[in-house]
């Protein structure tokens, strides 16, 4: 047995040198490429236990050291550090945004996903999970001042905010249901901004991990604490279905280090320790003898879906992507072209016309404005000006922030189009008596407007296209459920084409729209077109 | 008789360039004025000096009860007291360029429908009627709804001094109107400034259409760098020059 496999291994192996030979030779680069890949797997040890998280996602979890940005500290560092001593392996924090977690143990960019990550049944379809290693509840947070909220109950016609694909965010959807709608969600991407919202007075209340309202809303002298714990939650360490192996070691070890009392030592540390950890850690010890039976817990039967199933989630999925995301990112998206165009007309006019301070403070809106991220505008506007006591709701920040940076790309769209308008049209129309502002009302503006709508109409496709990038505001629009929908049944290409599909003709109708006006403003072409023989019998009617 | 304009000692730099030197001359009511001389000797420009559209930078320009000063103004953002002013001279003043500058993306009649409305506060209505008439004059009535670019050069013309008579102005400026024009419709757009002539219009004239001045005009102006070197009856410049360099130019041109 053992010479055949040598010999077949060394047949592969000169077989591959053979053919290797002429590529090198045709590509003098490639030995450098290999090289670099080699290099870039360097890291990869064999015996470094490699695990995801997302150190965005905050404490007490995971969080850049407030003291050393540069070092990741939380609970499960020290969690998987202490696991990583039981396996004898060195653990290493591996950096992935928090929705791709899952996506990226597939895709193997580490051995084990770590992160809050709760179990749940649609998320075991795609990954096992370890044993719980903690369990927590969600906590209601109020203003200070706020004593009518004591329950999900009392949040009727309230806005209240969460994490995106929080347990707290489907116990709210759920109450909001009950409710008959009369519940205002708003979702976010981190962990501080629902309570400075909520501070700011923004959000009336907000629903959260408990441990994360721990650190986030109880220091807060202006937040409190209201009512009991809702619900009950369990993180696991995900694991690849194919990682038996790897799944047994992970719940051996996690039972020595509860055992052994590592765990709760850890929780004392954060702060974190509770009342349910302290009753599932207890029911978790009284079996420990039987390993089997934990594993069996965890093991659950892949589900792969028949194709009929898979076609009938994806028209599950049109639903909320049809009638929530899409008409949301239609309106913003108009509205923020509409004030795009105004306000880009008026740029345009004040750089080409108005006295020097104007026209230089034109000048530097539209650099500062096209200069800077579009993100980065929409964090200062949502985020920043409350502290200067301009607070904008979700979608009014969203037309705004959308509005006013698309305004300085149709500024400059303008001033191309004004320019392009010979100097003649403007002394024609002065030396008839005109202003200078009826001249550009009636005579240059309209010949420009004609001249930038394939510009203007290439503008707004990219600003529907820049839309989903509101999410971050709160915002529900179509990228953001996809990416709800994505989230939740780990679906990113099925739900992508969908997504993006919906973007694609919800375009098209505003190119068909900006082909027409173009043909039929195009006065000067009329003489070429088809419709020439037409206009001519028309106005040739005899006299 | 009266003096409908007077240019006086009228100077013009581009930068270092003098492009008039101190011109000085008087048209009469119903006067048909036609400046001529070689390219690049300042006609254009004096001509656009007497409706604003270039500032000069000493001497003074009157039209009717119009004076203009402007003490080397700059081209942009002129003081708003002559801004005014010039606009209350370009109502009375009607010019037609080179290129015609109708304006494409309104047909004829709204061309010559739209400066009524806009500066003067014509009804919409009242302004229709005059450019019909107008349009019907300079023989245009059946082209009324089409847009410029249907149009031949000629008829283009035509309807631009339509488009500048509707606002009934009491002196028109015509810069080269037949200069982009193809042979054959020159003929056309002259006859339409004869019959303006016959019915009493003022009009100035830039041209270098030397039959039409010499049967037409009852000045002509001839300048030469910038300098006005002779004014007289076409008679008298067209047959016996004075100014050797206005010999020289007429040789070349007749």
């Amino acid at each position: 047995m053992n010479l055949v496999r040598k010999i077949t291994e060394q047949t592969e192996r000169t077989e591959k040198d053979e053919s290797r030979i002429p590529f090198i030779q045709l590509f003098p680069f490639v030995p450098l490429s290999l090289l670099l890949i080699f290099l870039l797997a360097f890291p990869v040890k064999a015996q470094d236990l490699r695990w995801g998280g997302d150190a965005e996602g905050g404490a007490p979890y995971l969080l850049p050291d407030p003291k050393n940005p540069r070092r990741i500290i939380g609970f499960e560092i020290d969690l998987m550090d202490a696991l990583g001593k039981q396996l004898k392996r060195k653990s290493v924090f591996v950096q992935n945004q928090w929705d791709g977690l899952i996506p990226g143990l597939q895709r193997g960019s580490y051995e084990l996903a770590v992160n809050g990550i709760e179990i749940t049944d649609d998320r075991k379809e795609q990954v096992n999970f370890s044993i719980p290693y903690y369990v927590c509840g969600e906590q209601l947070s109020v203003r200070a001042t706020e004593n009518s909220i004591n329950s999900i109950a009392d949040l009727k016609g309230k806005i209240v905010g969460t994490l995106k694909f929080s347990l707290a965010h489907r116990l709210l959807e759920q109450a909001k249901k009950d409710f008959g709608g009369a519940l205002e969600i708003r979702s976010y991407e981190n962990q501080n901004n629902p309570y400075d919202d909520l501070t700011n007075g923004r959000l009336q209340a907000v629903l959260m991990d408990w441990p994360i309202a721990v650190y986030y809303s109880k220091p807060n002298p202006k937040l409190k604490f209201t009512g009991p714990i809702i619900g009950e939650m369990q993180y696991g360490i995900a694991v690849r279905k194919d990682d038996a192996e790897l799944l047994k070691q992970v719940n051996e070890a996690l039972l020595a280090l509860i055992r052994s009392g590592e765990l709760r030592a850890i929780y004392d540390k954060w702060g974190i320790w509770n009342e349910e950890t302290e009753k599932l850690f207890a029911k978790l010890s009284q079996t420990e003898q039987k390993s089997d039976a934990l594993n069996e817990f965890t093991q659950t039967v892949s589900a792969k879906l028949t194709w009929r199933e898979r076609v009938k989630r994806y028209w599950g999925y049109l639903p909320a992507l049809l009638f929530v995301g899409a008409p949301m990112t239609l309106l913003i998206s108009v509205l923020g072209m509409a004030l795009a165009i105004t306000y880009g007309l008026l740029l345009a006019l004040a750089q080409l016309y108005a006295p020097k301070p104007l026209s230089w403070l034109a000048r530097a809106y539209v650099e500062l404005f096209r200069g800077t991220p579009l993100l980065i505008q929409l964090y200062l506007i949502f985020y920043g000006l409350p502290n200067i006591g301009i607070r904008l709701s979700p979608i009014v920040a969203a037309v705004v922030g959308l509005g006013m940076n698309y305004a300085a790309y149709e500024a400059e769209n303008y001033r191309a189009g004004i320019q392009a308008i010979p100097r003649g049209q403007m002394e024609a129309a002065l030396s008839l008596g005109m202003t200078r502002w009826q001249s550009l009302r009636h005579i240059i503006v309209p010949q420009a407007m004609r001249l930038v709508i394939p510009p203007v109409t290439n503008d707004f496709i990219a600003l529907f296209k820049d839309s989903s990038i509101v999410s971050v505001i709160t915002m529900v629009e179509l990228t953001k459920v996809y990416g709800q929908l994505a989230a939740t049944y780990y679906d990113y290409i099925g739900a992508g084409i969908l997504t993006a599909a919906i973007y694609f003709l919800m375009g098209l109708p505003f190119v068909r729209l900006a082909r027409w006006a173009e043909a039929r403003l195009a006065t000067d072409k009329r003489v070429v077109t088809t419709s020439k023989k037409r206009w001519l019998s028309v106005g040739a009617k005899p006299a | 008789m009266d003096k409908l304009i007077s240019v006086n000692n009228l100077h013009k730099n581009y930068g270092d360039a003098a492009a008039l030197r101190g011109i000085s001359f008087e048209v009469s009511v119903s006067e048909l004025t036609v400046i001529i001389g070689p390219s690049g000797c300042g006609k254009s420009t004096l001509l656009r000096c007497l409706n604003g559209l270039e500032l000069f930078d000493s001497g003074s320009v009157r039209i009717g009860e119009h004076e203009l000063k402007m003490n080397g103004a700059s081209q942009h953002h002129l003081p708003s007291h002559l801004n005014a002013q010039l606009r209350h001279l370009r109502e009375d003043v009607g010019m037609v360029f080179q290129s015609f500058n109708l304006f494409p993306h309104l047909t004829v009649l709204e061309n010559a429908v739209l400066a009524p409305t806009v500066v003067k506060k014509v009804s919409q209505q009242e302004a229709e009627e005059q450019a019909r008439t107008l349009l019907t004059k300079v023989g245009l009535k059946d082209r009324m709804d089409y847009y410029p670019s249907q149009l031949s050069g000629g008829q283009q013309q035509r309807a631009a001094i339509a488009r500048a008579l509707a606002m009934s102005p009491k002196v028109m400026l015509y810069d080269e109107p037949t200069s982009a024009l193809d042979p054959s419709l020159v003929g056309e757009v002259l006859n339409i400034m004869r019959q303006l002539d016959d019915e009493g219009m003022t009009q100035v004239v830039v041209t270098h259409e030397m039959k039409f001045a010499r049967d037409v005009a009852d000045k002509v102006l001839v300048l030469s760098e910038g300098e006005l070197i002779e004014s007289d009856s076409p008679d008298v410049i067209f047959t016996s020059p004075r100014d050797e360099r206005t010999r020289e130019f007429l040789r070349r041109y007749l």
